[in-house]
């Protein structure tokens, strides 16, 4: 399998303060990758130097298009998104005035032109494009159980329906890398189940890599194949979930020193 | 096929009403019942459906509060009002009314490019001393005639005109919001951060509807000129961005059947007051406020008209 992103020695300091300091990691294609760590560790703002939400004080951060790695530095959120970096956020981002329907339309909105003259003046073909990208973005609705809920705001969901239609919308950008910044937070056991599944779901049938964000344990050693630990900006350690829960330095850094 | 021959039949409605209401109108002048009192009075309804059309497509689609319309609408009045009185004739008023809008799209560039970075209140201040700039620009050069401002323009804007005009840029507008370009400048109102990782250059999609809403305004202006042949720097002060954006929020913000209801509603409640003398503008306020008591979402909130969902409506009801 091949490397699909591959980030070297990442520092970002705000003020005086390093909040991710030399962070290296690599995710191969079609890979499980959790990012875990104790509270102010990091771990969103590595997410949000991936994502280009913030643009990093030193380092590199290479992404994979076709054959080469390609540079990620410098590249604006939106350039970086169409590249194939789809992502959720921790407090969900969802266009709460707009339907369903309208928010993964939205996430589709480079995948389909329609001419300013012929949306304007509504040419037989923009009826074409309009339904074909309307059957496309009901087919993925559907795989997740979203279609009858089509019609509705996405304000008037209720939480845990939230949280999946963020993914779902993510996924509708047809990522080749999705991001996901605690997907479980404020979730009840149940619901996290379902979410276990869900992304499994994703992996099997959509072949992208996933990097996620959890604080529950549960669903971390149930999904990744591996894991990254980061503790106070630096990468703690790196393993399989097995490896990671004997591993004395992330115990020390969850629970504090014995004795 | 059978998608185009559903929109087909609710474009053949639309089209239809448009019709009517035009006939409607030029049988009322017929038969005496629409004086040009009157007439009057329904063409700045309908020069202020334009402008406030093209304001909600700004503040309440794109969600960017811009203070600065009357600016815009004051560079196609000018326009119109120099190059009418060169060229006496139909040809040039239409020559005007293109040359208007180009010079709003590049002074809505010079304009948005800077200022679009800016968010809620600051970019209300902003937008608001672009069109200040305008204004005193205009206030002080020769061809314009300075603060005494233009007379004597001819009179191309007829009724039917005005009319035709406001159905066509209503009709730009709707397709605009309800196509893919509408979708996104709504997500870039509800999170610009989130709008940003779907893979959308906000500041572009935020400055092409601030550019299109501008170019509403320049043709609004044309018009305005054209019809009252008179116009003066003063007609595009603060006082006139703040009276469009009282349309706007009045009928709601994000609803263009709102803005309708709106411009209609305060255009004869204009009307009906004038004879209140100072007193009118007392009332005008007190019914604002009230109105921003028991519904401050405006009146129709983000409700939108819609003939297929009437249609579906009526099937409903019949099964």
């Amino acid at each position: 399998m091949r490397t699909i992103l591959k980030v070297d020695s990442l520092v970002k300091k705000f003020g005086g303060l390093t909040a991710v300091s030399n962070v290296s990691l690599q995710l191969k294609e079609d890979e499980l990758v959790a990012l875990i760590g104790p509270n102010g560790a990091g771990k969103t703002t590595v997410f949000n130097l991936l994502t280009g939400v913030i643009s990093q004080t030193s380092g590199t951060i290479r992404f994979r298009e076709k054959e080469d790695l390609i540079s990620l530095n410098n590249k604006k959120a939106y350039q970086i998104a169409s590249l194939g970096c789809a992502r959720t956020f921790q407090n969900i981002r969802l266009f709460k005035n707009m339907t369903v329907l309208d928010n993964v339309l939205v996430a589709m909105t480079n995948q389909y032109k329609e001419g300013f003259l012929k949306s304007i003046f509504r040419f037989p073909s923009f009826y074409r494009t309009e339904d074909e990208i309307l059957k496309k973005a009901r087919d993925l609705l559907a795989i997740f159980d979203l279609d009858k809920d089509m019609y509705k705001l996405a304000s008037n969901l209720p939480y845990g329906i939230q949280r999946r239609l963020e993914i779902v919308r993510g996924l509708a950008m047809q990522p080749k890398i999705l991001f996901l910044d605690e997907p479980a937070a404020g979730m009840n056991p149940e619901e996290t189940a379902d979410l276990t599944r869900l992304i499994r779901k994703i992996q099997k049938q959509f072949h992208i890599t996933v990097l996620l964000i959890e604080h529950d344990m549960s669903l971390v050693m149930n999904l990744a194949e591996r894991i990254y630990v980061l503790d106070q900006g630096k990468m703690l350690a790196e393993g399989t979930p097995s490896e990671i829960q004997q591993n004395k330095a992330v115990i020390k850094a969850y629970l504090g020193e014995e004795g | 096929m059978n998608v185009l021959k559903a929109n087909f039949k609710y474009n053949l409605c639309w089209f239809i009403i448009m019709i009517t209401g035009f006939y409607l109108m030029n049988t009322l002048i017929m038969v005496g019942m629409i004086d040009s009192f009157i007439e009057n009075m329904l063409v700045t309804i309908w020069i202020n459906i334009i402008l406030a059309v093209g304001l909600n497509l700004i503040i309440g689609f794109a969600g960017q509060f811009s203070l600065g319309h009357a600016g815009f609408m004051a560079i196609g009045a000018y326009t119109t009002a120099i190059i009418t009185q060169k060229t006496v004739s139909i040809g040039g008023f239409y020559v005007s009314f293109i040359v208007g809008m180009i010079i709003a799209v590049v002074a809505a560039l010079i304009v948005g490019i800077p200022t679009l970075r800016l968010r809620g209140d600051y970019l209300a201040i902003a937008t608001m001393g672009a069109a200040e700039i305008i204004r005193i620009i205009i206030n002080n050069m020769k061809i314009t005639n300075g603060p005494a401002g233009m007379f004597n323009i001819p009179q191309f804007a007829t009724w039917p005109i005005v009319y035709v005009i406001m159905c066509i840029t209503t009709i730009i507008t709707v397709n605009f919001i309800n196509s893919r370009g509408g979708r996104v400048i709504k997500s870039v109102r509800e999170d610009e951060i989130a709008a940003e990782a779907m893979g959308i250059n906000t500041t572009k999609w935020k400055l092409a509807a601030f550019v299109l809403g501008a170019v509403t305004a320049a043709i609004a202006g044309s018009l305005h000129a054209s019809y009252l042949q008179t116009i003066a720097p003063n007609d595009f002060g603060i006082m006139e961005s703040i009276s469009i954006l009282i349309i706007v929020v009045l009928g709601g913000v994000g609803s263009v059947t709102g803005t309708f209801l709106a411009a209609v509603v305060l255009g004869i409640l204009d009307t009906v007051l004038q004879d209140f003398g100072t007193l009118r503008m007392v009332i005008y306020a007190a019914a604002l406020v009230l109105l921003m008591v028991f519904k401050p979402s405006g009146l129709l909130g983000t409700w939108e008209f819609s003939i297929r969902r009437l249609f579906n409506h009526i099937k409903r009801r019949s099964v």
